[in-house]
């Protein structure tokens, strides 16, 4: 622990927790796995995408890649990691974190296109996401018309065409499972 | 004062645009500055933006940068720049004059405030607000707090009126909110670290200044010692969380199979820890005093196997059933001496046994009704289905899987789910044969009705036909014949409800009805069967009771001519001494009772255990291994592995809880037995799970159903309760077994305990306290609090709401606000243009927004006014 420990110093694991939900040392424990053996500076170091995802957490997830991307703060968009941000996604999809957090971090990852709202096409990925890529599974494009339809009946208030995060967040804070399912627990 | 600002809320926000508008001004004004200063300006600019744009680069780096920044802000101090600053500040504020430098205090609390308030304000705002800070902040807003703080430090040594002195206070106060709610915003790690050093260091800085006179050294205390509290209370957490058990299992199950077979997992817990509660309750303050303090065994009948009896008393088929030595031993009420106070303690033991058993029931009462409370309070509006929809899409997913297998059900599930509400939607216009429906519902419950029916009556003929048995000698009948009763409790238990899964497919309902209908019947024919076996129970206590008559009355012949024989030998020395063994003794109705009750218990536990083990593990096994050899695919086909029923096995849960409640005043050995039976379960149960079954094909989200279950359990306790103190009030105790004996009721040992333990005036208060005449009107009062209550809850659940439409509504306004903003600036540019077709392009989208904008206030409207009239039923 001794020399792990080091490079996450005192105050800095404290400022971090004061900061986050999540412990930070166990996520700090788990990045530093994650890291390959040259890769000595955890707490500067960037995780590429591909090794963030072989994490059996997000392995099976629909969504690893939209979930990377928007925790990512790389500047070239190819949604690899720093520990800070691996805390930010902890923190997000912990046990205790807020309703308000949660539904701040899903939106955008619903936000396929980074547009600020869930627009039919985003609908449409995010149903496809929700069924699975196989063929069997995918609903009919008369289907799919018909549930995006619905799903902007219920929640598009302003009728505007789009939900915007207000009204995601209207809807997702009478969702009676949301706080529960949103995480992930390492 | 704080209500003062809210109020002010629109006037700030007014002046923080004038305060924009000022910014501008004092920019242009910067113009005629001093360069050095524009140049340490722009830099900090710099590597603010820096900071934020290039977060890549590790906290090292940006340590220096803010130390940079430190170092600007401190090279202030150094004269020189402080002479400068000041210069340039009375420059600039000479226009306004004094005015502003209140104003601007206020703008800057308000803007804290407002940081604080948009924990509960809209994302959007926030982050518009975020946005802005980052634009004004950076160059000239975070220069005026600078300067305000400096300026506030250079007055503060001397002159520093207390009015002064308490906003100050209020900005640290405020800084301090900012550090708590920081963790609950989303913003990057690194802007909040950022944030999270400003404020520290404010608060550091001026923590110490504040109450420089008297109250200074008590702040500093007070300060010190809320730091170490928190961080007490944070390794407490800490501490609580590392002390749950099974944590990792239940997580690895959570991430194998979902949420809804974790929250078996997490009940049964909840269960195991309620049970080992009881199981100290009634284990530290009856049993073991009792066998320590009380009087060992063999001392007086009650304690000592009777002759009859003694020579099987050791066989294990004996003490399988709980007979022979089990039966004469703490375990059950039987053995309880009437002794009024035990050992040099002088431990009152007939009350504490008494107390125990009100206090088993009374902390179960209220350990579930708090759960549920707190459930009901997590959940918040529960049964809405005007999103339904909406959850479908953005709630579905379980974040928590991480098995591609069960990924896979899920995605399964998830289209499933989407086709089923369309076609309900499609549906719900056109009606299909609804006679045919009605009819096969109506079927399906009568048939439902005569298991139900059939059932209660096979377990009442049975508990009959066992009496028989019982009366006739145990020893001449058949292992089965013997155990009939658990058994065919058992088994009915375990087939009827595959028979209601079978009934139920006609019936057409939407799976999650058809899973609340199932677990209603199940609840049903449990709660029938355990009924049917109280009332042959009853009966059975009342032959019991016609016996204990009988030999009472013999028994005093018996000692009459014992006594007569005795006196005839010799009248002065003591009778001839009589083995506890020999005398003879009452049945015990309450022994028998409890008897029964663990017997069930255990019967029940093993018939868990080996339905476990065969129709898990040995299906699992055999679809494992035969299916190398077999002509169908045994694992996708016919067989197959088994799925985890999580509602079966809550259910069987909850009722084993119930007997539990029933029993345990007559067996105290139960809740230790009830204890053990869970550990063992979860163990079992666990290892089950990860080693023979799927994942669910209908994978049920948990949090719903948490509350359903734990209603149930309510209904279970009230159910089983129900029994016991009906027993305990109407019936006359054994007169020679049990802490009981020798008195009316079991509970006039409050009345004995408040005569001689307590002084007179204290009975007489009690008696008077338990008067009619006082407990009415009581309980006439207590009506309108609960009542308030209740009303209080609702009320509030009804604020929320209105706080939402409101915040919407505000929202709305801003956004028309800006409509209208933009529209008038498209329409003047379209004007310098002088182009009328743009004018019109322009125009025609805000003016749709102000149509929508209308629509959406109109339906907000309609929903406050729905909302006010639930108000007034009310």
């Amino acid at each position: 622990m001794g020399t792990t420990a080091s490079q996450l110093g005192k105050d800095l694991l404290s400022e971090y927790q004061v900061t986050v939900f999540c412990f930070v040392f166990s996520a700090y424990k788990r990045f530093s796995e994650l890291l390959g053996k040259d890769e000595k500076d955890v707490l500067h170091e960037r995780v590429p995408m591909d090794r963030i995802l072989t994490l059996p957490e997000l392995k099976s997830n629909p969504f690893r890649k939209r979930i990377c991307y928007v925790f990512s703060t790389s500047d070239s968009k190819n949604g690899s990691l720093t520990f800070e941000d691996f805390l930010d996604l902890l923190s997000a999809f912990s046990d205790s974190a807020t309703m308000e957090i949660k539904s701040h971090y899903a939106f955008r990852i619903f936000d396929f296109d980074d547009d600020g709202t869930l627009d039919c096409g985003d609908l449409e990925k995010l149903v496809n996401c929700l069924t699975g890529e196989t063929d069997e599974t995918k609903l009919t494009a008369e289907e799919m018309r018909q549930l995006i339809s619905n799903i902007l009946e219920e929640s598009d208030i302003d009728k505007d065409g789009t939900v915007n995060l207000s009204e995601f967040q209207h809807v997702i804070s009478r969702s009676p499972d949301f706080v529960s399912s949103f995480k992930i627990v390492l | 004062r704080h209500r003062e600002k809210r109020v002010d809320g629109d006037i700030v926000r007014r002046k923080r645009g004038n305060e924009r508008r000022k910014g501008a001004s004092r920019a242009e004004e910067g113009e005629s500055q001093t360069r050095p200063e524009r140049i340490d300006r722009g830099r900090r600019k710099r590597t603010r933006s820096h900071q934020d744009t290039k977060g890549s680069e590790g906290d090292e780096e940006v340590q220096p940068k803010i130390q940079s920044g430190r170092a600007a802000k401190t090279r202030k101090h150094t004269k020189n720049e402080k002479t400068r600053k000041k210069e340039e500040e009375e420059k600039a504020e000479k226009g306004e004059g004094k005015e502003r430098h209140g104003k601007r205090k206020k703008t800057s609390a308000s803007k804290k405030e407002r940081e604080e308030v948009g924990g509960k304000h809209t994302m959007k705002e926030k982050a518009q607000e975020v946005k802005r800070k980052k634009h004004m902040k950076v160059p000239s807003e975070e220069d005026d707090i600078d300067e305000e703080v400096d300026e506030e430090e250079e007055v503060r040594p001397e002159s520093l009126s207390s009015e002064e002195l308490e906003k100050l206070k209020e900005a640290v106060d405020e800084r301090k909110k900012l550090i708590q709610a920081l963790r609950g915003k989303p913003w990057p790690i690194k802007k909040k670290c950022v944030i999270l050093r400003e404020s520290q260091e404010f608060v550091e800085k001026y923590e110490g200044a504040l109450g420089k006179g008297k109250g200074r050294k008590l702040y500093a205390y007070k300060v010190l010692m809320s730091k170490k509290w928190m961080k007490f209370q944070r390794d407490f957490e800490n501490f609580k969380t590392a002390c749950i058990p099974w944590e990792m299992k239940i997580k690895e199950i959570e991430s194998h199979f979902g949420s809804s077979v974790a929250s078996y997992f997490i009940f049964l817990r909840w269960m195991y820890g309620i049970n080992m509660i009881l199981f100290c309750l009634t284990f530290g303050l009856v049993m073991v005093p009792e066998a320590l303090m009380g009087r060992p065994y063999g001392t007086i009948p009650r304690k000592t196997v009777p002759r009859a009896e003694a020579t099987s008393a050791m066989d294990f088929a004996v003490l399988w059933d709980f007979g022979g030595y089990a039966q004469y031993s703490v375990l059950f009420y039987g053995y309880y001496n009437n002794q009024r106070a035990v050992g040099w303690l002088k431990f009152r033991m007939p009350l504490s046994y008494f107390l125990v058993g009100v206090g088993t029931v009374a902390y179960s009462y209220m350990v579930v009704i708090r759960t549920m409370a707190r459930n009901a309070n997590e959940s918040g509006v529960g049964d809405d289905n005007s999103f339904n929809f909406n959850w479908r899409m953005f709630t579905s997913w379980d974040y928590l899987i991480g098995n591609p297998e069960t990924a896979d059900n899920k995605f399964a599930s998830i289209t499933t789910s989407f086709k089923e509400a369309i076609l309900e939607e499609q549906e719900s216009q056109k009606d299909d044969n609804i006679h045919l429906t009605r009819f096969l519902r109506v079927l399906a419950n009568f048939l439902v009705l005569c298991c139900l029916a059939g059932s209660g009556y096979l377990i009442y003929f049975v508990v009959r036909r066992s009496q028989k048995f019982a009366l006739d000698g145990l020893e001449n009948h058949t292992w089965w014949e013997r155990n009939e009763v658990n058994m065919v409790m058992s088994l009915l238990g375990m087939f009827c409800p595959m028979l209601f899964d079978v009934i139920s497919a006609l019936e057409n309902y939407h799976p999650r009805v058809a899973l609340q209908w199932q677990l209603g019947r199940i609840f049903a024919l449990f709660l029938g069967n355990l009924y049917t076996f109280i009332i042959a129970l009853m009966d059975e206590i009342n032959l019991k009771r016609e016996e204990e008559n009988i030999i009472k009355f013999n028994i005093t012949v018996w000692e009459a001519s014992l006594f007569n024989g005795t006196v005839s030998v010799n009248s002065t020395a003591p009778p001839v001494t009589i083995e506890p063994a020999d005398v003879p003794r009452g049945p015990c109705w309450e022994t028998m009772v409890g008897q029964e009750f663990v017997r069930l218990i255990i019967s029940d536990t093993m018939t868990t255990y080996i339905t476990l083990l065969i129709g898990d593990f040995l299906r699992a096994v055999l679809v494992r291994f035969l299916n190398y050899c077999w002509c169908w695919d045994l694992e996708a086909g016919f067989p197959s592995y088994s799925e985890f029923d999580v509602s079966g096995n809550v259910l069987g849960l909850i009722f084993n809880q119930g007997m539990i409640w029933m029993g345990a005043f007559y067996a105290p050995c139960l809740p230790a037995l009830n204890v053990l039976r869970l550990h063992v379960s979860m163990y079992l149960q666990c290892w089950a799970v990860m080693c023979c079954n799927v994942p669910q094909e209908r994978v049920f989200k948990a949090s719903g159903s948490n509350n359903f279950y734990m209603a149930m359990l309510l209904v279970i306790l009230f159910l089983s309760t129900l029994p016991a103190i009906y027993t305990i009030v109407t019936i006359p105790p054994s007169f020679d077994c049990g802490p009981f004996s020798g008195k009316q009721r079991m509970f006039d040992v409050i009345q004995e305990t408040l005569e001689s333990d307590f002084p007179a005036w204290f009975g007489k208060v009690f008696s008077y306290a338990s008067n009619p005449g006082l407990v009415l009107p009581f309980m006439l009062l207590m009506v309108p609090i609960l009542h308030f209550c209740t009303l209080r809850w609702f009320l509030k659940s009804c604020n929320d709401l209105f706080y939402i439409l409101f915040k919407q509504n505000e929202e709305n306004k801003k956004k028309n606000k800006l409509a209208a903003l933009k529209a008038q600036m498209d329409l003047e540019e379209a004007r310098k243009g002088s182009s009328r077709t743009a004018q019109q392009q322009k125009n025609s989208p805000s003016l749709q927004d102000q149509e929508s904008e209308a629509f959406y206030y109109i339906e907000n409207k309609k929903k406050i006014k729905r909302k006010i009239e639930c108000k007034n039923v009310i």
